[in-house]
């Protein structure tokens, strides 16, 4: 691929960028045979020729979108149509706080010791990440200077509008919250048509001294697209970060996560609720490094696989040699509706450190008939009745939600993806 | 209201109910007692539906309809309640919300629209009331970490809410501290009227000195051996179930 005539020489991540196709022209797409890719081939979504940078300038309506927008708060909001920002459905600010975009941060000089401090120091080397440092021109990028707490929580959506026959989409989001400041994050994936859609997007997030970043990932998408989502959080001391990720739609999804504790007494979290059916396939792959002591991790991953779905969790815990008096949790779930649906677990836990408390447990099973019964002999039909044990089965994750319009939306999606309705919001 | 005729049940190939005959009218209290694995239980959850019980011969009407195709909810909207032994823990979902969705799920398959909000509240509240219920209570996720008693004081709440036609207690005594028993029977007591029937299902004799039984039948071996009134309990209470056990060898 010669796409080098197409980047940017002058932009002060030239550099990055070329060491960064050149690492994914070496390597090219992970195939089966990379043990992290094990259970997840990209063989069939990579089949389409997909456009790369889309030329039409494509007109959509507030009303077109809406649906997919948490609206009952009030928001900043950072708008992408097929890759490119759209300011008049976008809600952004410079007044205290930077919620703007990638390419105007990468353009103008005042950003540039922002960008030169953080842009791809999270981010990891691998192929697809790579892919993404090379090609993605836009995204989101937020600042959030010290002692700020930000009132409104930010949603950065995505949306394809299919106008092109393939496309493929590479955001790139870079989000630093420094001292004491605290920023909640709503991200969405979504394509508005049925044309196959590829996304391979990359987060940074680096949470300052004390600060608190909460980031809510709702995929939901139509079962053209998919997605790679690489999404790389650094931690600086006494930070409370948390990625809660809802998978309910899309064709394959990948996602890796990862963070990285690079001072004391941090808390990491890490949460997932999916429900899939037809033939969806929902990849998991964490990582939790702990790099200093006193530090704690929290992964729980619960998983509802329907029809001939397919899922994987990979779940790595690292704790270094110093990392003492880490105490690491993690949990992984799954109910399978079905014989013909399959979940991949797998814990990976890397420990040097003599002092720690690492738990971790995953376990595969159906739905409690007892249950069952017990809803039903209330005179709780049986669609109903199931959908309320995925609700009850869930509800770990749900309850660590703190955006009351997030847990509602989520309980809407899942009831309608199940096709009841509960008459109450949990 | 009940009627079971020749009722054979088993359950993983295994027959524990060998040809059960009982009628329930209307109005009527009847005790079921008998020894541990008599298939009291069995008895209790294929009435109610539970999948995992074969009916090989026999037939349950219930006013006077076959209920054998029927599943467990469908049985529910027809007016069957099962007070279970060891009510199940549904976490994230209130007492409140739960008895709020089976309501409403027995009102439509009834024909009926939802109850409205008011109407539901009021209910709930008087119904908490009658059986000393804390409204914290009723926030709290469904059996999660809920004592015995506690348990087992939800299952008659719930039964209080939905006003069933034949309600069936499978050892709602167990578990229960003599407080707890008087407020549980006191509730079942309330709810007695001359149109609808209970069930008893227990191992003693305790719960029937709160709850009287018009009847009482004594089942061994999955047959229904002796009947009588309720002095037949309170004989089993002094004499254990031994003597039943040779009256029916004798046979």
């Amino acid at each position: 691929m010669a796409f080098e005539n197409l980047v940017d020489v002058e932009s002060p991540i030239h550099d990055v960028r070329s060491e960064a196709i050149k690492t994914f022209e070496d390597e090219g797409f992970p195939s089966k045979r990379n043990e992290d890719w094990k259970y997840t081939s990209l063989n069939s979504i990579l089949k389409h020729d997909y456009s790369v940078f889309p030329k039409q300038e494509n007109h959509t309506e507030y009303r077109d979108i809406k649906k997919y927008l948490i609206n009952d708060i009030d928001s900043y909001k950072i708008i992408f149509i097929d890759g490119k920002y759209s300011s008049h459905l976008s809600q952004t600010t410079h007044e205290g706080i930077d919620v703007c975009l990638m390419s105007s941060a990468l353009a103008k000089p005042k950003y540039r010791p922002i960008i030169e401090n953080y842009f791809n120091k999270a981010a990891t080397k691998d192929s697809i990440s790579s892919l993404n440092t090379a090609f993605s021109q836009e995204g989101a990028y937020i600042h959030i200077p010290k002692n700020k707490l930000v009132e409104k929580p930010i949603q950065i959506v995505h949306f394809s509008t299919g106008n092109e026959s393939a496309l493929m989409l590479q955001p790139r989001n870079l989000i630093v919250v420094d001292e004491n400041s605290h920023v909640q994050i709503i991200e969405r994936h979504q394509s508005l048509t049925e044309n196959p859609v590829l996304t391979n997007c990359v987060t940074e997030i680096f949470a300052g001294k004390r600060s608190i970043v909460d980031y809510y990932k709702i995929q939901n998408d139509k079962q053209s697209a998919s997605l790679i989502d690489n999404t790389f959080i650094k931690q600086k001391d006494e930070s409370h970060a948390s990625v809660h990720t809802f998978s309910f739609g899309g064709n394959l999804t990948r996602n890796n996560l990862s963070f990285y504790q690079e001072g004391e007494r941090i808390d990491s979290t890490l949460k997932g609720v999916t429900i899939i059916g037809d033939k969806q396939h929902v990849d998991h792959n964490t990582l939790v490094h702990h790099i200093e002591p006193n530090c704690e991790s929290h992964q729980d991953y619960k998983g509802i696989f329907g029809d001939r779905s397919t899922g994987v969790f990979n779940g790595k815990v690292l704790v270094n040699k110093e990392a003492q008096k880490t105490n690491a949790f993690q949990s992984n779930n799954n109910i399978l509706l079905t014989d013909k649906a399959s979940i991949n677990t797998k814990p990976q836990l890397e420990i040097f450190a003599d002092d720690v408390k690492c738990s971790h447990g995953c376990t595969i099973g159906q739905l409690d008939e007892d249950a069952m019964f017990y809803m039903q002999s209330r005179g709780i039909p049986e669609k109903e009745a199931r959908a309320l044990l995925m609700f009850a089965f869930s509800n770990n994750v749900m309850n660590s939600v703190k955006i009351p319009e997030i847990k509602q939306r989520i309980t809407k999606i899942i009831a309608n993806k199940l096709g009841v309705n509960l008459g109450f919001d949990l | 209201m009940l009627k079971i005729i020749d009722l054979h049940a088993s359950v993983e190939g295994k027959e524990i109910l060998r040809g059960i005959n009982l009628e329930v009218k209307a109005g009527e209290v009847h005790a079921i007692m008998g020894p541990n694995g008599s298939g009291k239980s069995t008895l209790a959850n294929v009435i109610a539906g539970k999948e995992e019980y074969e009916v090989e011969k026999g037939q349950i009407l219930l006013e006077g309809e076959d209920i054998d195709e029927l599943s467990a909810d469908e049985r529910a909207h027809k007016g069957v309640f099962l007070s279970f032994q060891y009510p199940i823990e549904i976490p994230g979902v209130s007492v409140t919300n739960f008895i709020k969705t089976a309501i409403n799920a027995n009102r439509k398959a009834n024909g009926l629209d939802d109850m409205p909000a008011k109407d539901m509240l009021k209910m709930i509240r008087e119904k908490s009331e009658m059986l000393a219920i804390d409204r914290k209570f009723l926030s709290r996720s469904l059996n999660e970490g809920f004592s015995g008693g506690e348990k087992k004081r939800n299952e008659i709440f719930q039964m209080a809410m939905l006003e069933p036609k034949l309600a069936i207690l499978d050892e709602t005594d167990s578990g229960l501290d003599i407080d707890a028993l008087r407020i549980v029977a006191d509730g079942v007591n309330a709810l007695k009227t001359k149109d609808n029937a209970v069930i008893v299902i227990t191992h003693y004799q305790r719960l029937l000195d709160h709850i009287i039984p018009d009847f009482v039948h004594v089942l061994h071996e999955g047959r229904i051996v002796k009947s009588g009134s309720k002095e037949l309990a309170h004989k089993l209470e002094e004499k254990g179930y031994d003597w039943i056990k040779e009256e029916v060898e004798l046979d």
